[in-house]
């Protein structure tokens, strides 16, 4: 029966211990701890929360980044097509070039030739007359001598001038 | 420097405690004999184990033949008539002598004053302030707890709220969070903050009380009716103060019933108020006091049989110590629980208390939480 009967001493002095224990530790520990907690997690949720901003401006970065990549080596692509294309153009327009030269030349060789050719013909001509008068002159020359000798002399004359 | 020299005082009296307590489950046989007879007496498990869970002036580790080991504790009287007096309680004898006009009552173990010859006096009241086993194991785990809290706050304070918490600031901050996030949080709507301290100081205060009286040889604190009542007591009053006006009118007023009901419900409704914290009073008292008497019980068991036998008493210890480790390591974890129940209910009854009408619900699971729990 004893055990279900509160002492007097054993309240008075749990009341008394409570009452300083509650006071000295909601002061001096309860206030200071919880605070820090507190902080602590508020410093935690902020930490959290700049790591995903943080992660999601590297993630537009990032496609920004791939999309200036794409960009670039677009743009590669077109400069090379470009470059190729140009230098395509000035091969062909060498090409060309020298083609038309080379045209320009063979013409002229071909007019110097033709120059030459008309003025060697000339020449020939020229001299062919001479030898013509020439000839003329000699067979009248012994045509006044012997008959039968000129026919024979103009026969060869003939062969000779065929020879030329 | 001051609290390294009272933390290794502490370690030294727990030391000292542990050492004796050890020795105590054996000397209990010997402690229900105090006289040496012609022969030995009958062994009373009933009487032996009330004893042990009863609070005492001493703490009383074993006897050696006629003389007791014991620290003797102070006894401070106060008697409107005679005044305070303060003595050892060593000076009573264990019962058999009176000093200074009291006298320990060995039948019901208080202190009674005595006339000169002797003789119980009637006509002088006597109040019992001593400075029991169960008030002193209190106020060492109240300065015990004190000192870690007081540590724990500094490590706080100088390694900053950035810091990841280390020692022992690791081992409390899972618990401050745990009465913080699920006993104050979901039944306090929005008001722990006011409530916390009180919440977490009776928490800790229940639950080293509970620990400190596990150690073999110690006071059963949390399993004294007196202690539970000084704490329960507390609570209503936190509570009444907590209360508002739909509280009130739902005592006096219960809507939704008939008017004759509504006679019938409103004394039991107000009685319920004191009948929730007199719950915890009893819920917190009985199961301390339960799990000692189960410990005692199987010690006990050892000395009844060997009192039928020597070879019963030492074939039966193996069983009796397996059940009594059994049942310490629920003691354990019951101190916890107990501790974290109370904590919970008392934050139950506040957060009805100023429940607001328009939420309240009369099916609400909380309003007979407390009837979940042994």
């Amino acid at each position: 029966m004893e055990l279900l009967l509160p002492g007097l001493g054993i309240i008075v002095w749990t009341l008394i211990a409570f009452v300083i224990v509650l006071l000295i530790l909601k002061k001096f520990a309860w206030k200071p701890i919880l605070k820090s907690l507190n902080e602590r997690e508020a410093n935690i949720a902020d930490s959290i929360a700049t790591a995903k901003r943080v992660k999601a401006e590297m993630a537009q970065l990032q496609s920004e980044n791939e999309a200036l990549l794409a960009k670039a080596r677009e743009e590669r692509a077109t400069l090379l097509k470009d470059a190729k294309e140009t230098a395509d153009k000035m091969v062909a327009d060498a090409k060309n070039k020298a083609k038309t030269e080379f045209d320009k030349i063979l013409a002229d060789a071909q007019v110097a030739i033709q120059q030459q050719k008309n003025a060697a013909l000339t020449d020939v001509k020229n001299q062919v007359g001479n030898l013509v008068i020439e000839v003329a002159e000699k067979v009248l020359r012994k045509e006044l001598a012997d008959k039968a000798q000129q026919e024979g002399y103009i026969k060869q004359l003939t062969a000779e001038v065929k020879l030329n | 420097m001051v609290s390294r020299s009272v933390k290794l005082l502490l370690a030294l009296a727990f030391s000292v405690f542990l050492t004796l307590g050890s020795f105590s489950s054996f000397g209990q046989e010997e402690h229900a004999a105090p006289v040496a007879g012609e022969k030995k007496e009958e062994f009373n498990a009933g009487k032996t184990i009330i004893h042990h869970v009863l609070d005492s002036h001493e703490f009383h580790f074993f006897n050696i033949g006629e003389h007791a080991y014991a620290i003797h504790l102070p006894i401070i009287m106060y008697s409107p008539e005679r005044g305070v007096s303060v003595f050892s309680s060593g000076k009573f004898e264990e019962g058999k002598v009176a000093y200074g006009g009291y006298k320990l009552d060995e039948e019901t173990n208080k202190i009674v004053a005595v006339k000169e010859d002797g003789s119980v006096d009637e006509t002088v009241k006597a109040y019992d302030f001593s400075l029991t086993k169960n008030v002193v194991q209190m106020l060492i785990g109240a300065i015990l707890l004190i000192v870690i809290m007081l540590n724990v706050a500094k490590k706080y304070k100088t390694t900053g709220a950035t810091q990841a918490p280390s020692g022992f600031q690791n081992a409390i901050e899972p618990v401050i969070t745990f009465v913080r996030d699920d006993v104050a949080k979901p039944n306090l709507h929005g008001k722990h903050d006011r409530y916390l301290p009180f919440l977490l100081s009776v928490f800790f205060f229940i639950l080293i009380n509970n620990i400190l009286g596990l150690i073999p040889g110690s006071a059963n604190v949390t399993g004294n009716i007196a202690f539970t009542a000084v704490l329960a007591v507390i609570s209503l009053i936190v509570i009444l103060f907590s209360t508002n006006g739909h509280f009130w009118g739902h005592i006096f007023w219960p809507p939704g019933v008939p008017f004759l009901v509504k006679l019938i419900l409103i004394p039991v409704e107000l009685l319920g108020v004191f009948i929730k914290p007199a719950a915890l009073m009893i819920r917190l008292f009985a199961n301390m006091t339960a799990g000692h008497i189960v410990i005692l019980s199987f010690v006990s068991l050892i000395f009844i049989f060997g009192q039928m036998s020597t070879v019963a008493g030492w074939g039966f210890s193996p069983v009796s110590l397996a059940f009594s480790v059994f049942i310490y390591m629920i003691e354990i974890l019951v101190a916890f629980i107990q501790a974290f129940i109370f904590t919970n209910l008392t934050a139950v009854f506040i957060g009805q208390a100023f429940e607001a009408g328009h939420a309240h619900d009369d099916h609400d699971p909380h309003h007979h939480g407390e009837e979940i729990f042994v």
